[in-house]
Parts: C-alpha cells; structure tokens; sequence
C-alpha cells in the first residue's frame, strides 16, 4: 500500500462525478435488470417456487445436469489439451514457434455463432470428417448436431484463453526447482506432477473455472448447431421465446447466473490475490 | 541442440492443436469462393457468393460497425475516468465499485438480455432502436476497458507524476488530460481493442436484443447459417473474418501492456477473463 498521501479535499466530490457515467450505466442496464428478472421469477404462478422447480422439475434437472456435465468434460479435456501444449510452447524454442501460438491464441474472439460453423465446416453434412470418412471407409461420419458437436466446439473456444494463462504462470515457474528434483533422480514424469502441475495449480483452478464458466453460459454455438441435447442456455431460450414462459426463463436464468458466478468467485478466493487481480 | 524424442512428440500433438483451430477457418474461407463447395474447389473459383451476401447483408455490417463504434465511444467516457478513481483511490469503496462494473462478465449474455427485455421491453421506442443493443452491449465490455486502464495505471507511477505535474501548479483537470491520460494510452488502446473485437462480434445478448430492423452482424451470420447455402454462409463468415482477424491480431500485440510493464515491475497481469462464447 502506498504512504499516506494528502487527499486535497476539494477534489473528492470530482473523483465522484467522474465515476458518474459508468455507476449509472451499469445500474440502469444490469443491476435493474438483473433485480427484475429475480422479481419475475417468483412473480409466476408458483412464486418463489418457480426456483425450486428450477432445480426439482426433470425436463430442467436433466438440462441443467447435461450442462454441468458437458462443462466439466470440456474444462477437462481443455486444460489437458492447454497444458501439454503450453508448456511445450513456454520452455522450448524453435522456428515457427510464434506461428503456433499465434494460430492458437487467434479464435480468441470468436462468436459462438461462428464456432459453430467451424464445427460444421469439420463434423457436418458436407464436413471434413465425413469426406475423409467416407473416402476411407465408406462411412459418412457426421457429428456436429449431436453432443460430440457442442463438446467439440466447447473444447474449440477454451484453447484459446486457457493456453494463454497457462503460458504466461509457466513462465513464471522457477527452473531450479525441477533441475534439483531431476539432479535427485526424478523422472520427466515425476517432475511434470510432483514440481510442474503443482506450481501450476492457481493458473489451472483460475482458467478452468473461466472455462467451466463460459461454457455453462454458452448460447451461440448450441444455436447454431441446433443440437439435439437442450443445454441450459437453449432451456432457457426456448421457455422465454416458444413457451413464453417468462417466470420460469427469468428463474433459470438466476439459477444459471449464480452458478457462473459461484465457479468464478471460488476459484479467485482459492488461487488468491494475484489471479483475483488477473481475474 | 539435440531434440529428444519427446520434444518431437510434443511438437506433433501441438501442431495436430493448431490444426484443429485453423482447418475450419481455412474450409470456410474456400467455401466461400468456390462455385460449388460439395463438387470441390475443381468447380471453381468465384467471387458471386461474397458478392451476394454484399447484397443480402451490408445493414447488419453497417450497423455493427455502428454499434461498436458507439460502444467504444461510451466505454472510453465511462470507463477510463473510472478506472483513474479506482486507482487514485484504492480501498473498500473502489473495491465494490470495481466488482460491480466487472459482475456482467460473469453472468450469461442470455440472462442480461433477459433483464433487459423485462425492463424495458414497455418503452417501445427504445426497444426497437439499435440503442438498446448498445445498451447490452456497454454492460459487457466496460469491464474489459476499466481493467485494462486499471492495470497500466498500477504498473506506472501515476502517483509521482501527477505530484510533479501539481507541483509545477497543474490543476486537477491539466493533470488528468496532460499527465495522466497520455500516461494510460497502452491500457486505452488495449481496451479499445477488446471493446471493438467483443461488440462486432456479440452474440449472446444481441440475439434476444435484435428486431427484424436491427440485425447485426453475428445475428445476420446465425441466420445465414440455419437458411442459406453452406457457400454463402461461408462467404458471409469470410467477410467476418476479414473484418475481426485484423483487430484479434492488433490485440495479440497490443492486448497485454501490463504484462510488459510488469517485467520491469512486479504487477498483476490482465488476461482477458471471459470473450463471448
């Protein structure tokens, strides 16, 4: 913390004003909102028991389980595939190095929407993977409108961010440490679990839940593959816009809301003050 | 040096990644100038399809291009000011302000889109305006400006400087746009980029925040991907790109100043929490 410094007084009520705008744009369009949507969903014809078959209805717990289900698998899978390949990209150095983590750190930014298409222009009727598959075999494999799909799609949005926190806490580790535990007689397996993984914990915790967090909250690709499993966010959707069931959309939305917030707030209260400053 | 036998397995398993990123992106620009995408790229070369997505779909360009330009304008006025107090200020106070402006980013698009429609889905006028997909589109991006200005503020000394700039008998306003402001232009940048690259390409809000005369341009791409012809969907998604690649490789260079301040001082970096999805 910095020494005490004299505050001229008068300049307070400035410091205020100039908080001003961005105070009253996220109060008129989202914490109005937000208290809106939790009035609604106990102002349908259960009440507050719209939240409790939220969570008791089997249509609702079957999508929210699929989702949570589906989240995790791709934060898994993710942080596998961002690990190897990161810290592969982090220690060593070669030609053409930049080109790779420029090609995997691009899509960054890609809609949902479009990661959707991708999956298609891979896994759909006129895909890759169906060619090459019936080219081989004479089979047509096609699996961009069934759950492999969005997990595909999930797995393709998450590299993006996961390996870029991953590569920037990997160059942070001290080499010391594993050239002792490799003077010791430590395998390259057993340095990668017992020295690497472990100091690479908070970036892990911190970028898998980011990852657990968006892909629970994901919209754009389910939409665009129409997938035939009903993930949360497409739940939602269809209440509010089919069924127009706007208490039960509203409760859902709350339940969804909450879990992307709990998965974001845990891992910044267990990977401490440095990654909650990182986010 | 001598490459071990792991380091080339290692370096296939990552360049097998990197062909999972970037072969659809490379299918989806060929389709889209192929004349027939399923007879292969033997049927030609063809500019008709770009030309005809030209026609169908230049609105929701415009009024992306619009939208995010009015969204940078809005989150540079809100934002930058703001991200100043908090670190001219640090504590309690600036603490929960910071955690508010940054909650959207934790809670589904779908969601705040819904709060927005149940609130104000009455004022007509507002509703149907590309005004209130701007409005969704500000919540969201403001806390990736206010974060980027934040964290080059605490890289730098500002502190210092605005006392030496007050010492010479700067007030309060020539030390914000003089000295202060000049000093943020890495973090400014940064967040623009973020602002300008997360509005083109929003999905999650605008879907549920468009009308038929408010499309933009993800909107429009969802549209041509459930009703058109794969090739015209992929030049559709090729004029996208065209637009965004440009910007996602500004940001590859320009995105993370204080991770480079940071190795000369000990601050924490910013990565991006959340993009859309």
């Amino acid at each position: 913390m910095a020494a005490p410094r004299r505050h001229p007084r008068s300049e307070a009520p400035l410091l205020a004003a100039l908080t001003l705008p961005a105070l009253a744009a996220v109060v008129a369009f989202f914490v109005l909102p937000m208290i809106r949507l939790v009035m609604l969903g106990a102002a349908g014809p259960e009440g507050l028991g719209a939240y409790a078959a939220a969570l008791t209805t089997p249509r609702y717990v079957e999508s929210l389980a699929a989702t949570i289900l589906l989240s995790a698998g791709v934060t898994l899978v993710t942080l596998a595939i961002a690990a190897a390949s990161g810290l592969f990209l982090e220690r060593n150095r070669f030609r053409g190095r930049q080109v790779l983590i420029a090609i995997l750190t691009l899509p960054l930014a890609f809609p949902g929407v479009v990661i959707g298409f991708m999956v298609i222009m891979l896994a759909g009727r006129q895909g890759l993977i169906g060619s090459i598959s019936a080219a081989l075999t004479g089979q047509k494999i096609v699996f961009a409108y069934s759950a492999a799909g969005l997990f595909m799609g999930y797995v393709y949005f998450s590299i993006p961010r996961v390996i870029l926190t991953i590569m920037a806490a990997a160059e942070k580790l001290d080499r010391a440490l594993e050239e002792a535990a490799r003077s010791l007689g430590a395998s390259n397996w057993q340095v990668v679990r017992d020295v690497v993984l472990p100091a690479l914990r908070p970036a892990l915790i911190a970028s898998g839940a980011i990852c657990f967090a968006t892909a629970m909250g994901a919209f754009g690709t389910a939409f665009t593959l129409a997938t035939n499993i009903d993930v949360l966010a497409m739940t939602i959707y269809t209440e509010f816009t089919l069924q127009a069931n706007f208490a039960m959309a509203a409760a859902l939305s709350i339940v969804l809301g909450a879990i992307t917030w709990v998965a974001l707030t845990v891992a910044r209260s267990l990977t401490g003050a440095t990654v909650a400053a990182a986010g | 040096m001598k490459r071990a036998g792991l380091f080339y397995a290692q370096l296939a398993f990552t360049i097998l990644v990197c062909a999972f990123m970037v072969v659809p992106v490379v299918l989806s620009i060929l389709a889209g100038v192929t004349a027939n995408f399923f007879q292969g790229i033997g049927s030609g070369l063809t500019l008709r399809w770009v030309v005809q997505v030209w026609g169908l779909y230049a609105d929701t360009i415009r009024l992306s291009v619009i939208i995010a330009l009015a969204c940078l304008a809005a989150t540079l006025i809100a934002g930058v000011p703001t991200a100043y107090v908090l670190a001219k200020r640090p504590g309690r106070v600036a603490r929960l302000i910071e955690e508010l402006l940054v909650l959207p980013i934790a809670i589904p698009g779908l969601a705040i889109a819904l709060g927005l429609i149940t609130t104000y889905g009455a004022f007509e006028g507002f509703r149907k305006s590309w005004l209130f997909i701007l409005a969704g589109h500000v919540v969201f991006t403001l806390p990736f400006m206010v974060r980027a200005v934040l964290a080059v503020l605490l890289a730098i000394d500002f502190r210092t400087l605005e006392e030496g700039a007050a010492s010479l008998g700067a007030g309060f306003w020539q030390r914000f746009l003089g000295v202060v402001l000049p000093n943020c232009r890495p973090g400014i940048l940064a967040g623009s980029l973020m602002v300008v690259t997360l509005s083109l390409g929003e999905f999650n809000l605008t879907w549920m925040l468009h009308t038929p005369l408010t499309k933009t341009l993800p909107v429009g791409l969802a549209d041509s991907y459930a009703s058109m012809r794969l090739e015209v969907a992929s030049a559709y998604t090729l004029v996208f790109f065209v637009i965004l690649v440009p910007l996602l490789v500004l940001l590859q260079r320009f995105g993370q100043p204080a991770r480079r301040a940071e190795r000369a001082a000990p601050v924490a970096a910013t990565v991006p929490e959340r993009a859309p999805a």
